[in-house]
């Protein structure tokens, strides 16, 4: 099959690629550039393993083609805190035990950091809303709710997220 | 030789530094910055893939395969039929739990000759990559006569119905029975009345969101394999390929199972991708890797529950429960898997005696082969069953009585002094205390107000609450292997723990325990830095490994603390009386006057002067200053064999309000008072509990695999099978009352499955007795809006005078 050639900037770095038309950005993702932080839970778009950010906004990233992301901007889990910089959703997560497999969570955390975004201070209600698109088999939600809101504290208190470009 | 395994429970004397803190999980970093290892995230090079021709028939004869077209594609390597493992003499995938007169059909990693489910694989074409394998599945030519097909267990069972196999005639794969019939007819004879009740506890998918995945590498060298794999216990997948399918010396086999996304009992089990990719690795001679897609999933990791029961509770008119009678037929798919004999039998008949002083018991069990993806263990295996089963027909047996349904269970529990308990099935449960957990969670729900406000919105006809209630109780820590192996079991249920100090103090744990969420990195690390009195820090937990780890069975059941930590545990006392003649040589005293104090050995009543637990570690390896013909080095091992089984209990109550107009049912609120002994780390156990509630209430209200007449299943990925999302739970309230285990040294019980196994009944309790005032007394689960509705539309048609005019 024929390939076309992309370039990608991802977590702040440009990668170029030559890729076959029909390759998801989540496999460009994980076997291209072994970014495998982004998981793949499902082939409907239904679990949000694969959430990543595209210019600034959650998307399921099995819901596109890599070529799609051609010319744009892709922050992933690696992307957005490490070990030692942890953005304050990761610490959120952690402090309120809002994993237990941690196969869910960098999609948890991406299309948590997307709610925080837009909406800094939002209600369980809210934070449930904004996670539909996401599964979790092992925590039963409970926690997650918590480190969600736990970051949101932390925000409002000062703490920062990680910079990237894809935020601004 | 050390002592007896088990010490009994003492509760602590001195301060705990690290047991019973909710201490952050170290393992916790790795996956919030996406920097896990899990099986599908590792490559190497020169890795092939496979993909796999999975029937799309329920049941068929497969004729000619024509592999040409496929084999013309650039970059496909093999294509593989059952046939080729036939010839290479590749065995069946076994069972491991053998019933009397079990009947155990063969079951080929590659279908041979017939199709008995959707999803059976036919063939398999290895190639460079996994978008030229999927592809070149599609280009084989298979001729698959389809032949009629069976789906629902009870017709499976009825005259002229298809037969799956013919080794199993009538698809009768076992009949068993529990419990004195004779007794318990008696017993029915002097009841004042019968309650009945026929119920279905229809099958699940487990979806852990982790798809499965296996990679296997063959070094010819050496003749060599390893195998990384989605597993709950790699020793078991290490002795079944080597021992019975793939005749591979064990030794020559590591199995290695890295992080793990999720299990839910669904990674315990034997598959036959692992046993392809580890046949085609050596064939090629390179190797190969497979990983599920969600749809695959569906149709081949192994189901739970689907058994259809008739149940009758005979009771005196106070509530006393004279007995219990159960017939229930188990489906259990198109073949016997690693533990399926185990789970509609042991983990269920065992269980249906609950918290309540039954004077007798009889149960009987059909195992039924069907043509749908195999059953086996699902979180709980057998208890939910269990739970749903008696909790439902308890608290219909109250509704009928006019009692409270808390009530019917106070006047019927087993009480503190009678422990230890023989049940008329066969259980001795070790200790309970099942009234301060009941009375705990009433206090938690503000019972007195909910029945008011409940009565009140029945009135009025605005609101329909409904309040279930599930007083369980389980069984963990399955053991021990002496009992098991009488009642069938092809295993053993120990578990081993190595404590590896190094010359520099700091300490390696090797345990046959697997974590795939548990939090054991921290949990072990806890036990481990609170009997050495050294730093969490200083302790890393290895587990997963068979090429590490001495011998293992692995997570499941709920076993990990209770056998895993024992294990643990006692390891630990054998470094630390090692440790302390160390000590005392270097002190110069005896070993009986060497104490250890923050960390310190020293001299009883001598603050100064001690040596740190990093001396001691030192001059064990050094041995330069060591006690006459003591062998060098500090590293123990354990290897823990429960004296029996453990026994948490506790009480759940659901909240549920139902809207009459839609059928729509919204849990409300959810109080959970868990007994499953001492604690380790309330916060890793709190959550295990959430997580399995929701499990459960997945089961009552949303999830649902459905087969059609034919075999198709119509469940067939997340767009069919609702999962419970974060909409549609609620905060849980979370109790605990601790009664410690006599039977091992940490006191500790279990508490990975109590979610699910309690709380599919105290929702179905909650649904029903909102419905009750529809005159409605049992609606068989999924809760779904239409089948609420339906069943709301066809109470008012026949009680036009129902409560909601």
């Amino acid at each position: 099959m024929s390939t076309m050639d992309i370039t990608v900037t991802v977590n702040g770095e440009q990668r170029q690629a030559s890729v076959e038309p029909r390759m998801l950005l989540v496999h460009f993702l994980r076997d291209e550039l072994e970014l495998t932080g982004t998981h793949v839970g499902c082939d409907t778009s239904q679990c949000g393993a694969c959430t990543v950010h595209l210019d600034g906004h959650a998307v399921k990233s099995c819901t596109l083609f890599a070529v799609q992301a051609d010319g744009r901007e892709v922050l992933t889990i690696e992307g957005i805190g490490a070990v030692g910089e942890l953005h304050p959703l990761q610490t959120g997560f952690w402090e309120e035990h809002g994993l237990q497999c941690g196969f869910c969570t960098p999609g948890m955390i991406m299309s948590s950091a997307e709610l925080l975004r837009t909406n800094p201070n939002p209600s369980e209600d809210q934070i449930r809303h904004a996670l539909e698109g996401n599964f979790c088999r092992c925590t039963g939600y409970h926690n997650i709710v918590r480190a969600v809101q736990h970051a949101a504290g932390a925000m409002a208190a000062g703490a920062q997220p990680q910079s990237s470009a894809a935020d601004d | 030789m050390t002592e007896l395994p088990d010490s009994n429970y003492k509760e602590p004397t001195s301060p705990q530094k690290f047991m019973g803190k909710a201490i952050k999980r170290v393992e916790d970093p790795r996956f919030l910055t996406g920097t896990g290892h899990y099986t599908d995230d590792i490559n190497l090079h020169g890795q092939l893939h496979a993909a796999m021709l999975r029937s799309p028939y329920a049941h068929a004869k497969i004729g000619a395969i024509d592999a040409s077209a496929a084999l013309a594609v650039k970059g496909v390597r093999a294509v593989l039929t059952g046939q080729d493992l036939a010839d290479a003499g590749v065995g069946s995938i076994p069972t491991g739990w053998l019933l009397p007169d079990l009947k155990v059909p063969p079951h080929p990693a590659i279908a041979h000759g017939e199709v008995n489910y959707v999803g059976d694989i036919v063939a398999v074409v290895i190639a460079d990559t996994r978008a030229i394998a999927e592809d070149a599945v599609a280009l084989i030519d298979v001729d698959l006569q389809p032949l009629p097909a069976v789906s629902l267990g009870s017709q499976a069972l009825a005259d002229g119905a298809v037969e799956v196999h013919p080794e199993a005639p009538g698809n009768v794969a076992f009949q068993w029975q529990i419990g004195d019939k004779d007794a318990t007819d008696a017993h029915f004879a002097q009841a004042d009345r019968v309650v009945t009740l026929k119920l279905r506890n229809h099958r699940l998918v487990p979806n852990a969101i982790e798809p499965r995945a296996s990679l296997a590498q063959y070094q010819a060298a050496g003749d060599e394999y390893t195998l990384w794999t989605t597993s709950q216990n790699p020793h078991i997948h290490r002795l079944l390929l080597a021992a019975f399918v793939l005749g591979i010396p064990e030794n020559k086999l590591r199995v290695i199972s890295p992080d793990v996304g999720g299990g839910f009992g669904s990674k315990i089990f034997q598959y036959p991708e692992e046993v392809i990719v580890l046949f085609a690795a050596k064939r090629l001679k390179r190797p190969v890797k497979w990983s599920a897609r969600r749809s695959e999933a569906f149709v081949t990791d192994m189901q739970g529950r689907d058994h259809e029961s008739e149940a009758e509770l005979a009771l005196m008119n106070d509530g006393r429960m004279m007995g219990l009678r159960v017939k229930t037929i188990a489906n259990l798919g198109a073949y016997l898997t690693t533990f399926a004999p185990a789970v509609p039998t042991y983990l269920y008949g065992t269980l249906l005696n609950g918290v309540y002083k039954f004077p007798a018991i009889h149960a009987e069990v059909t195992g039924v082969f069907t043509n749908t993806v195999p059953v086996d263990a699902y979180r709980g295996a057998g208890r939910p069953e269990a739970t749903y089963l008696l909790e439902r027909i308890v608290s219909k047996a109250a509704a009928e009585l006019g009692l409270d349904a808390s009530e019917i269970r106070r006047r019927n529990f087993i009480q503190p002094d009678e422990f230890p308990y023989q049940t008329p099935v066969a259980l001795v449960y070790d200790s309970g205390n099942y009234e301060p957990a009941l009375d705990k969670a009433l206090g938690m729900v503000n019972y007195t107000q909910l029945r008011q406000e409940q009565a009140e919105g029945r009135r009025t006809g605005q609101k329909y609450i409904g309040i279930g209630f599930s007083t369980y109780l389980e069984a963990c820590g399955l053991a021990p292997s002496a009992l098991v192996g009488q009642l069938g079991a092809q295993a053993g249920q120990w578990e081993s723990a190595v404590v590896r100090v190094m010359p520099t103090g700091k300490v390696e744990v090797l345990t046959g325990s697997h974590s795939h969420g548990q939090g054991h990195e921290t949990t072990f690390a806890q036990i481990v830095a609170e009997e050495l009195q050294i730093p969490m820090e200083d302790v890393s937990i290895i587990h997963g490994d068979t090429g590490k780890m001495p011998f293992g069975w692995g997570t499941y059941g709920s076993r990990s603390a209770a056998v895993g930590g024992s294990a643990l545990k006692m390891a630990l006392g054998k470094v630390k009386a090692k440790a302390t003649k160390i000590a005392a040589h270097l002190l110069e005293a005896a070993p009986e006057d060497v104490e250890q104090v923050d960390g310190s050995f020293r001299v009883k009543g001598v603050p100064e002067g001690g040596k740190s637990f990093f001396d001691v570690a030192l001059m064990a390896h050094l041995a330069h200053n060591f006690p006459e013909g003591m062998e060098p080095g500090l590293e123990e091992q354990y290897m823990y064999d429960p004296k029996n089984f453990v026994y948490p209990f506790g009480t759940h109550i659901a909240v549920v309000e139902v809207d009459a107009d839609t059928g729509k049912v919204k849990l409300r609120q959810y109080v959970a008072v868990d007994d499953c002994g001492p604690i380790i780390n309330p916060m890793i156990a709190e959550g295990q509990v959430h997580g399995g509630i929701a499990q459960g209430y997945g089961q009552a209200v949303l999830e649902e695999t459905v087969y059609d007449e034919d075999g198709n299943l119509l469940s067939g990925t997340f767009m069919e099978y609702a999962m419970p999302r974060a909409e549609d739970m609620v905060q849980i309230q979370v109790g605990h009352t601790v009664t410690p285990s006599p039977h091992n040294p940490l006191g500790v019980k279990g508490i990975g499955e109590a979610g699910t196994i309690s709380s599919t009944a105290a929702v179905a309790n909650a649904v029903v007795d909102a419905l009750e005032a529809f005159g409605i007394h049992h609606l068989d689960m999924p809760y779904t809006p239409e089948k609420v509705w339906r069943a709301i539309q066809d109470a008012r048609k026949s009680q036009p005078q129902a409560a909601d005019d």
